[in-house]
């Protein structure tokens, strides 16, 4: 146990698909402040897991507990508010409105009502792009970006909702070598004040980003532990690569 | 709607108030009757536009919120003698509840589904107006007596059944509605109404109740028609089922394609240019449908996010 409380705690989290066990029997704790990655081969059920504790898919059994609460039957908007967020795997800003009004959007609901809330959510905006580099591009279609720039928008929009937990999936996917150095850099600048949960398949962002990694595998936890063990981990490269590493 | 400068768009819009307030003076009496008409149809067009244009849900079936109005404020007249102010805040409210009521049903549903269920609610209506004809007075219809048509303000009389207070009072409501509409696709609000549009999930995903925030948009659509059915039959003292057809659930649709689906000036343009285009196209043919056909080709080719859309588009992007 750790000496902190855990920010997110899932007991026996289950979601099947017809007859396909997505998500199977899944104990999982976070503790606050870390930085978590999850890995595993395609179809090991990282996205529906993290879909099952935003709430985008409602789970077939088990509970999630966020902050000592349990938020296994509220809906989605109603846990964003309470400090979960989440980035899509799928670029999915919104591509008719600039990239400032994106970022608006995540703002706008806690910067508060009058001349007050409108200065807020002006600061609020601003940060929210210059800490991802954005700030120049303001007044840009969201779908006029490059695409590593949507991608950092998405992450923009993740950020300004100030979430307590933040839930990055597969961010760095299309993204060239320069903008993986500069994307980790921001995601260790986000992990100081908030929680990271983060799928990722490029190996080298996860050894460089996570203090702890857990490895799915057919919709179970397969391992779970400091990145180098799970470097070390013969039954992980089984999994994860399909054949023992050589030496 | 991003930190934009508001004057020229605030210019814009006082301008064309004035220049509907200055078009009084000049036109003659047949137009002047014609953009009172006008006028008071756009609001139904603004109406729509707010759930079409900003939301994006295509509805068929609005004709139930413009004739929840126009009966809400007709029949209380006609029947039990209602003076104007009551009767039109009754037209508005009956086409909120309305709006509210069929909204909880209606927005379980997208895309076509959502079409095709408005459109039943509304020819549910209809029929049911039909169906009372006792006090609807079915198709035939009512005319509201001329001495109930008017206001008493302090003393002085506000007779809506006078051409030039007519048109006043077109104006007066249009330009309300108009700045309601502008100030809504301004607000933080509106901004989550074109994001619910352009994606829905994303919205949710952070942290909008997207459901209580489409219905809020249901019964502002609905309730700004109903304002526009109710100010009808208050000012040109007619109301009839066929205006509770479902071509008038099409009218509204077609006047906002083509001024240009969210934007605030769209609706009246939309409105005026249909309206001059049939008035044109008679005076010339009998087979007007066949020119009104051409024109309405001719746009959708060259204008396919209507006038003002299209203009916003490639020229002037502050456009509201």
């Amino acid at each position: 146990m750790a000496a902190v409380s855990p920010i997110l705690v899932t007991k026996g989290l289950s979601r099947s698909f017809g007859g396909l066990k997505a998500v199977d029997d899944v104990d999982f704790e976070m503790a606050p402040g870390e930085i978590r990655a999850l890995i595993g081969p395609n179809g090991a059920g990282k996205t529906t897991f993290v879909s099952l504790v935003c709430g985008r898919v409602e789970p077939t059994g088990g509970t999630i507990i966020f902050d000592g609460e349990d938020v296994t039957r509220l809906a989605a908007h109603q846990r964003v508010r309470r400090g979960i967020a989440y980035t899509f795997q799928i670029t999915s800003v919104f591509g008719n409105l600039t990239a400032w009004d994106n970022v608006a959007l995540a703002v706008q609901r806690h910067a508060g009502k009058g001349p007050r809330g409108a200065r807020g959510l002006r600061e609020g905006v601003q940060e929210a792009l210059l800490r991802t580099g954005l700030a120049g591009r303001q007044g840009v279609l969201a779908a006029n970006l490059a695409y590593g720039h949507q991608r950092l928008l998405e992450v923009a929009m993740g950020l300004a909702l100030k979430p307590r937990l933040l839930i990055l999936d597969e961010p760095t996917q299309g993204l060239s070598d320069g903008e993986i150095d500069g994307f980790v850099g921001l995601v260790r600048d986000i992990a100081r004040d908030a929680t990271v949960l983060l799928i990722e398949h490029n190996m080298d962002v996860v050894m460089r980003l996570a203090d702890r990694i857990t490895v799915l595998n057919a919709g179970r936890i397969l391992a779970e532990g400091a990145p180098d063990a799970i470097r070390a981990d013969a039954e992980v490269q089984q999994a994860y690569l399909g054949a023992p590493a050589d030496g | 709607m991003t930190d934009r400068a508001f004057a020229p768009t605030l210019a814009l819009h006082l301008g064309v108030i004035a220049v509907l307030a200055v078009l009084q003076f000049v036109l003659p009496d047949y137009h002047h009757g014609l953009l009172a008409r006008i006028m008071v149809l756009a609001i139904f067009a603004m109406g729509y536009n707010l759930l079409f244009g900003y939301v994006g849900l295509l509805s068929l079936g609005h004709a139930m919120f413009f004739s929840a109005g126009l009966y809400g404020a007709g029949l209380p007249v006609f029947h039990l003698g209602w003076g104007v102010p009551a009767a039109f805040a009754a037209g508005i409210a009956a086409g909120g509840l309305l709006a509210l009521l069929v909204g909880v049903l209606v927005l379980r549903t997208t895309g076509v589904a959502f079409m095709i269920v408005t459109m039943m609610f509304a020819q549910a209506f209809y029929l049911a107006i039909l169906y009372f004809a006792p006090w609807t007075k079915g198709s035939e219809g009512f005319v509201l007596p001329q001495a109930a048509r008017a206001i008493d303000i302090a003393g002085a009389r506000w007779d809506l059944t006078s051409p030039s207070m007519r048109y006043w009072t077109a104006l007066l409501l249009f330009s309300a509605v108009l700045a309601l509409t502008l100030y809504v696709a301004r607000s933080p609000y509106g901004r989550v109404l074109v994001a619910i549009r352009e994606n829905e999930e994303r919205t949710r995903m952070l942290g909008y109740d997207t459901f209580a925030t489409k219905l809020l948009a249901v019964v502002l659509s609905g309730a700004i028609c109903a304002a526009s059915g109710a100010a009808y039959v208050l000012i040109f003292g007619y109301a009839g089922s066929t205006l509770a057809s479902i071509q008038y659930s099409i009218l509204p649709l077609l006047w906002v394609l083509l001024g240009g689906a969210a934007t605030t000036l769209g609706p009246l343009l939309g409105t005026v240019f249909m309206y001059y285009v049939i008035d044109v196209a008679s005076g010339y043919t009998t087979a007007w449908l066949l020119i009104v056909g051409i024109v309405l080709i001719l746009l959708v080719l060259f204008f396919p996010r209507g006038v003002l859309g299209t203009i916003r588009e490639r020229w002037v992007p502050w456009l509201p």
